[in-house]
């Protein structure tokens, strides 16, 4: 580690002598602002590259005992809601939904998604109440002051599987399934340096689908040799906190019949999921995104009307 | 520059009436039309406005939002999401106060750096400074407890951190921290006080601005060259010259938060605040909202004892010590040049201080481990030694550059040189000192 | 400025007027949102239906349900209150409009009206009073339909305004009986 940020000093010290023969070279006065922003951006660059190296080094030293998670870095996938244009693909949505339903719903809850949302996926009023009646809401009080079950309406929210949190834990294990309304936004892994500049410009924003659909394909790896896999946890070198979770592998080949000729395989299921749970946290993207575009546009207009009357006010005053 | 009298003359009957009883337009015209700047201002000088409109902004989104918002444990973080989901624009109006506080961030920052290049600090403008100061403060205050209301996982620890703070201070540490709490730990009252003060504080925020705006129409704007204004020709009014170069700024500055608010929303956050408060549970890595990070490093990097004070209290005293030093600057820097363009030597520095400001962030960002520490303290070690080493000494060591006799000899001679460049700091006069 | 103003006034004019205007639809667009919010939110709208089991009800019971945060009766009104509402003149009523969200708006106030075909036992009502929203007492008055205590005004069995300040009938909802004992409401 040492050395390495010995690197740094004399990345500086270069620069310095860097510096120095530029100056030589055009004279003083030349010293401007861009040799210091290249400045910035070498020290940053230097140091980056001895973090990230350090980094390196250390997993290569601990195969069996990594230090940092995941062990993997999520792969970057293709989603057709990424980027300034980004729709969600209603249908694979409408796949996302059915394994969330027949897979993922018996021990993860989706608290904050009303059935009548579900419209975003394509479905009518009444597939809606029909989908919603499927359900079993316990509500109450009735008039006789007892709690009752009835069947779901459109302005229910997905139930949970368990009461209360202790319930799910304890049916799991000791860890609780987190809830998935949010997770494709709760969930994303560190991009490091200059990854997340270029994200600014790429407007990644699929971190978490890309987490989620990894962690869902992650499973069945053999470990490395000598690593420890704690009792009653899976070995996954996608998940962002240690070697294994508590959750097995939910997901196998053919598990989910699909109604529209879509692959039926562990890698489709969990893209569709993904994006399922993606719409799941952020039903408003796409208006989002739309209403980015015109405001966008509307600013560079504006800004290009706003320029020309700076120009025409300024005419014939130096300055 | 407003040397008090006023060329302010109501045109109609009604005019000369309100301006007998109470002169308001006058003051709008006093200081928002006739008010002479300097007319070599670039458009670094445009982020006033910049934080003017921002704030304004943040308030009314804040308004809105505090309209559907609930301070409660329990429903806090749903009355968010029901926000985001179920309110009518509701996704953009957080969206737009979100980042708002991280684009505000940005503004004040190259405010900041913009007066410490261009010596905007020294005498006669201390105080605008030190009521800049006070504003970046009160800033800090607001940003970081309106972090904590959405009441996730990053909040809640955030809070429960920053509050740590003041448990450092010997004896009385404990029982401050109970205060700000409320409770024993990061809890309900907590979160209702927070709210509470979370909605005052812009507000007093407002109040400074305008002192600050009163100090500033008092000595007037200093500009790129650092002289001041000695006739006339100097300046040029403030409406329309300042007014629409200001809002051209505006634009391309609001072109740049749309671009976040639309597109990367939630880039500037952390996945972790959309997981609900647990207060059995720490993240990972906790990490606080990107503006804080350089001082989060100097806090870490203090990994020491230094004789009787331990390396908590430590870390907190160099962390607040590095707000102090702003405060300090126009008594730290010796030069009688105002201006970094004529200084070669803090032109240097400065760069390099900036450059440290933003390793000092990065550093923030990562786990406080392995090199990163020793970086740290580095990077510390640097911070304390350009406002407590360079400012001093280089003001007494540096030979500046030859300064022109006036502002518009400045211009005018930058003007015959430079052709088209519009940026009139860099291209000064080039005479090796 | 003056300089510029020998040069080609036209086109200046033009710049600035173009500018403003860009403003003003930038100002107004901006502003949107922030009105957009404080209409009704989507889980509002949501609850916006409700379905009633009214096969407890016999002639002269009533219950009331709660409709957008506003009490609905539904009255399942006996014989005789049925006969007062017929027999009532339409020249006598205050507001000779039937208010039912189910017909067209200028539909008139007949008892047959005010109620839904083949179900003319059965009141449907948003039961607040139409002067300033208090929530008129159930059979009282003088016509045996609705009193309001805060003002006085006074409805008959069909809920039509008869007497006192309140301007119209009472407001039938949207409804429909979607079986001979279940209602639903909006």
């Amino acid at each position: 580690m040492i050395p390495k940020s010995g690197n740094r000093f004399s990345d500086k010290i270069m620069l310095k002598q860097e510096d120095r023969a530029v100056e030589n070279l055009r004279g003083f006065g030349m010293k401007k602002i861009l040799t210091s922003l290249a400045l910035i951006g070498l020290v940053a660059i230097g140091t980056g590259a001895a973090g990230t190296g350090a980094t390196a080094a250390e997993e290569a030293h601990n195969a069996a005992a990594p230090t940092h998670f995941p062990i993997d870095e999520p792969k970057e996938m293709d989603w057709s809601f990424t980027g300034p244009f980004g729709t969600y693909d209603k249908a694979q949505l409408q796949r996302g939904l059915k394994v969330y339903k027949e897979v993922c719903s018996a021990c993860h809850s989706m608290n904050l998604v009303a059935f009548r949302t579900l419209s975003d996926l394509g479905y009518s009023e009444a597939q809606i109440k029909t989908l919603s009646a499927e359900y079993t809401i316990h509500d109450g009080p009735n008039d006789a002051g007892d709690m009752f079950d009835r069947p779901g309406k459109p302005s229910d929210y997905f139930p949970a599987p368990f009461a209360n949190e202790a319930a799910a834990a304890a049916s799991n294990g000791g860890a609780a399934p987190p809830d998935m309304s949010l997770l494709a936004k709760a969930r994303g892994i560190e991009r490091g340096f200059p990854q997340f500049v270029f994200d600014i410009f790429t407007q990644y924003d699929a971190g978490g689908p890309d987490y989620i659909h990894s962690l869902l394909t992650g499973y069945d790896q053999t470990p490395p040799a000598g690593m420890v896999i704690p009792e009653g946890t899976h070995y996954n070198p996608y998940f962002m906190s240690g070697v294994s979770l508590k959750m097995p592998k939910p997901l196998s080949d053919g598990q989910v019949t699909y109604d529209d000729g879509a692959p039926q395989t562990i890698d489709q299921y969990s893209r569709d999921v993904s994006a399922f749970l993606a719409w799941a946290a952020e039903p408003h993207m796409e208006d989002r995104k739309k209403t980015g575009f015109r405001v966008l546009v509307f600013l560079l207009l504006f800004g290009a009307l706003v320029y020309l009357t700076k120009r025409k006010v300024w005419e014939g005053v130096a300055h | 520059m407003s040397e008090g009298h006023s060329t302010y003359t109501p045109k109609t009957g009604l005019g000369r009436w309100f301006d007998a009883r109470m002169p308001l337009p006058r003051l709008v015209y006093d200081s928002f039309i006739a008010y002479p700047v300097p007319r070599n201002l670039n458009y670094a000088w445009t982020f006033g406005g910049i934080l003017a409109i921002m704030l304004v902004a943040q308030i009314l989104t804040g308004i809105v939002l505090a309209m559907h918002y609930t301070a409660d444990t329990n429903l806090a973080f749903g009355s968010v999401e029901k926000i985001m989901r179920d309110v009518n624009s509701g996704w953009l109006l957080r969206y737009m106060h979100s980042n708002g506080a991280s684009f505000f961030f940005v503004a004040v920052y190259i405010h900041i750096f913009r007066g410490l290049y261009y010596g905007s600090y020294k005498a006669p403008r201390e105080l605008l400074w030190i009521l800049g100061c006070i504003i970046y403060l009160l800033m800090m205050a607001t940003g970081f407890m309106g972090y904590v209301l959405p009441w996730g996982q990053m909040s809640f620890w955030g809070a429960t951190v920053i509050t740590g703070f003041f448990s450092a201070i010997p004896l009385v540490g404990d029982w401050i921290q109970q205060l700000l709490l409320g409770g024993f730990a990061v809890d309900n009252p907590t979160l209702n006080r927070f709210f509470a003060l979370h909605y005052l504080l812009p507000f007093m925020i407002a109040g400074v601005v305008v002192l600050h705006v009163w100090a500033l129409h008092v000595v007037g704007q200093s500009n790129p060259t650092g002289i001041e204004v000695k006739s006339k020709t100097d300046t040029v009014a403030f409406t329309p010259y300042a007014t629409i170069k200001d809002a051209f700024g505006m634009i391309v500055f609001l072109f740049f938060f749309a671009y976040f608010v639309f597109y990367l929303p939630n880039y500037l956050g952390h996945p972790d605040n959309y997981i609900v408060a647990n207060p059995l549970k720490t993240p990972a890595h906790i990490v606080p909202e990107w503006y804080f990070l350089p001082f989060y490093a100097i806090l870490r990097a203090i990994t020491f004892n230094v004789g009787p004070i331990n390396s908590k209290l430590g870390g907190v005293l160099c962390m607040f010590g590095a707000i102090v030093m702003l405060f300090l600057v126009p008594w730290l820097d010796t030069s009688k040049v105002r201006s970094a363009v004529y200084r070669p030597w803090y032109k240097l520095f400065f760069w390099l201080f900036v450059a440290d400001a933003i390793l000092l962030g990065w550093l923030g960002s990562q786990p406080a481990e392995g090199s990163y520490v020793f970086m740290a303290q580095m990077a510390t070690l640097v911070y304390f030694a350009f406002f407590l080493v360079a400012l001093p000494v280089l003001g007494l060591i540096e030979t500046p550059r030859r300064l022109p006799n006036s502002i518009t000899e400045a211009v005018l001679e930058k003007n015959k040189g430079g052709g088209g460049h519009p940026s009139g700091a860099t291209a000064a006069p080039e005479t090796k000192g | 400025m003056s300089a510029t103003d020998t040069q080609d006034p036209n086109r200046r004019d033009f710049l600035y007027v173009a500018t403003g205007m860009a403003a003003v639809v930038g100002a107004g667009a901006f502003a949107w949102p922030f009105i957009d919010q404080m209409r009704p939110d989507a889980s509002t709208l949501a609850l916006a239906s409700v379905e009633v089991d009214v096969a407890s009800l016999t002639p002269g019971m009533s219950l009331i349900v709660k409709w957008r945060g506003k009490p609905v009766v539904v009255r399942n009104r006996t014989e005789q209150e049925m006969k007062d509402g017929e027999a009532v003149n339409l020249a006598d009523l205050k507001d000779p409009i039937a208010r039912n969200a189910n017909l067209p708006s200028d539909a008139p106030a007949t008892d047959a009206n005010r109620t839904t075909p083949g179900k003319e036992a059965w009141m449907v009502m948003v039961q607040v009073c139409t002067h300033l929203g208090c929530i008129p007492l159930g059979q009282e008055g003088d016509f045996g339909g609705w009193f309001c205590p805060c003002h006085g005004s006074q409805y008959d069995t069909a809920g039509r305004i008869r007497k006192g300040p309140a301007p119209e009938n009472m407001a039938v909802p949207v409804f429909k009986f979607i079986s001979d004992t279940k209602i639903l409401i909006g």
